[in-house]
């Protein structure tokens, strides 16, 4: 009975449905620390796919960075509404309707650049099977510069988010840092002064 | 595994599949659970002993065996209570997320050569990206316990964890700077032959690196001295203070999970892995060799000993994080932060050009003083080496030939 089941699709529909089912929940959910854990679920879901598509350098970042990520954006809800107890959020019909335009429009132009590359409309049951092979050294080796496939790496764009990523390191340091008072005396945290 | 339920067994293939995941999950799982079992035991004897007490002797005959066994019953027979002030749905789920994410990093741990439940190029990345998930289900339980503890407890936690993850990966690099891969399996195997050969003796930039990965390893773990999200003479019990029964023994579980998988990975980075101090089975030509995998019993032997050596590795590093945890007192956040961003970051980073400074100028380091006879006898190191040449020569002889095929056609098309 089980034989006949395409394991790779039964596995790409599980991991699909878990991120979309938990990406609507965050959007019907009033209570904001609900939404970030919805949303944990559902990059981790994406994470999964990944990782079933053979891109395990990929899958293994999308769980650092996307659901690390989400984990800080869950801390500063628990800091923002820790004060007043499980705090609900009202989202108003205006807002309902431009995030409707802006996600819709979102959707239109991605499914129509997917569509529109040609080695991804492959019939259904001829994909190749995902390569099994290490893609980190391909990966490392094309931010760097060099692409073994021919082609331009992508040393630049490299260079400048990683320039952008430390300017905004310094910002954050810079404002987060004690702010001392103009005589140089003892450094006054603006939060004991309230 | 799965290979063999389906060739030798004649199993249909997804039977064959599921049965591989389901003894890899209940071999990792049991392993948790009794290393969780035993290392709550060894806490107690060894804080008795520090203590100059006894620990436990009387439950179970002489050593007081018995006693996390006592425990886990007592756990299972208390009520499973919910506050009135609590948000039940994430209450309910924290601990089993905690849980989760200290236990699938073994997943992709190798036990010895060739020994892991899930080949992964990227197996140091993974184990680290999931680990680092931990800290959800402490922040998920302070928030939704309603209590102030709770939360006090997983506001510090975030803090400390968030911090001591940027030290830990830039140590965690080193090795994988070294051995220029991502692959635990490669990692373990370059440190083959001698203790020399271990990448803690490296160089001094790498002993010196050893020792603050597992000083960050033991803060992101949470063990005292950082364990400030469950401070019990300030915060009762933190995070987990208004948990009861089996949820309370989820938390402890992970705990004591995750101390065992962040000492097993500082043994595969760090401490040679599977590789004993003196090459016993290389001299014996015992183990397995490069490519070889066709089944034999002095392999499997030599397996098995490289296991029952990571898990003894595991387990010292377990037992270190214990005494410490008897020895120094608690630090205040502000002792914690500064460790890690006036220490160890810096000190991570220096090593980290140091390493590379080391490799560039080509100098020596202990396993070099090693005669070449009974390294040539482990010789796996060399294996690698000439695995790699060989590789190099091929591609160098492929790009020749490609030119030679170039500069050929372009005379013809000069001669036509």
């Amino acid at each position: 009975m089980f034989a006949a089941i395409d394991w790779q699709a039964a596995f790409f529909w599980l991991f699909a449905l878990i991120s979309c089912g938990f990406a609507l929940a965050v959007l019907f959910t009033p209570n904001i620390v609900h939404m970030a854990s919805y949303l944990i679920v559902s990059l981790g879901a994406v994470a999964g796919l990944f990782f079933l598509a053979g891109a395990e350098f990929v899958g293994a970042m999308q769980l650092m960075l996307y659901v690390g990520g989400t984990l800080v954006l869950l801390v500063f809800g628990v800091m923002l509404t820790s004060r007043s107890n499980f705090i609900r959020m009202k989202t108003g019909g205006g807002e309902w309707i431009l995030t409707l335009f802006v996600g819709g429009a979102l959707l239109l132009l991605l499914l129509r650049t997917a569509f529109l590359v040609d080695g991804w409309r492959i019939p259904l049951g001829q994909a190749s099977p995902p390569a099994d092979a290490s893609t980190t050294t391909r990966i490392g080796l094309a931010l760097s510069g060099v692409r073994l496939d021919g082609g331009n790496g992508y040393l630049l764009p490299f260079v400048i988010i990683s320039m952008h990523l430390l300017v905004v390191l310094i910002g954050a340091a810079y404002l987060a840092r004690a702010k001392r008072s103009a005589d140089g005396g003892q450094p006054v945290d603006r939060n004991l002064m309230r | 595994m799965a290979e063999f339920f389906d060739t030798s067994l004649h199993l249909p293939t997804w039977l064959a599949c599921l049965l591989a995941a389901l003894v890899h999950c209940g071999l990792i799982l049991s392993l948790v659970g009794t290393g969780a079992a035993v290392f709550i035991w060894m806490e107690r004897k060894v804080a008795g002993r520090i203590q100059d007490r006894l620990g436990p002797t009387r439950t179970g005959g002489r050593f007081g065996w018995l006693q996390s066994p006592a425990d886990g019953l007592k756990l299972l027979t208390k009520e499973d209570l919910v506050p009135g002030s609590a948000d039940a749905m994430l209450f309910r789920v924290a601990p089993y997320v905690s849980f989760t994410a200290s236990f699938t990093p073994f997943l992709a741990l190798p036990f010895a050569d060739g020994w892991v439940a899930q080949h992964l190029h990227t197996g140091v990345f993974f184990v680290l990206a999931v680990l680092s998930l931990e800290v959800f289900g402490v922040i998920l339980a302070g928030y939704a316990s309603g209590s102030k503890w709770s939360l006090f407890g997983a506001m510090r936690e975030s803090a400390q964890v968030v911090s001591y993850e940027v030290p830990l990966k830039l140590c965690v690099v080193i090795p994988v700077l070294l051995c220029g891969t991502l692959d635990l399996i490669a990692i373990g195997n370059m440190q083959a032959g001698w203790m020399s050969n271990w990448l803690v003796f490296h160089d001094p930039f790498t002993f010196l690196a050893f020792w603050i990965y597992f000083t960050c390893g033991v803060a992101s773990v949470n063990r005292a001295p950082f364990d400030l999200a469950e401070a019990e003479s300030e915060l009762v019990a933190g995070f987990h203070t208004e948990y009861s029964g089996l949820r309370w023994g989820f938390f402890f579980m992970a705990e004591y999970g995750s101390m065992f998988l962040v000492s097993c990975l500082c043994s595969v980075l760090f401490l040679g892995g599977w590789h004993g101090p003196i090459p016993l089975f290389d001299l014996l030509g015992w183990s397995y060799g490069q490519e070889e995998t066709v089944f034999r019993l002095t392999g499997y032997l030599a397996n098995l000993a490289g296991c029952v050596n990571l898990i003894l590795k595991g387990v010292l590093g377990v037992t270190v994080m214990i005494w410490v945890r008897w020895t120094l007192p608690r630090l205040r956040i502000d002792q914690v932060m500064t460790t890690c961003l006036k220490y160890c970051v810096p000190l991570a980073a220096i090593c980290f050009v140091g390493v590379l400074s080391w490799q560039l100028l080509g100098l020596r380091g202990p396993n070099d003083l090693i005669p070449v006879a009974p390294r040539g006898v482990a010789g796996v190191r060399e294996g690698w080496v000439r695995k790699a040449e060989a590789a190099e020569r091929q591609a160098q002889g492929e790009r020749t030939a490609a030119a030679g095929r170039r500069v050929a056609a372009r005379s013809e098309k000069v001669g036509g």
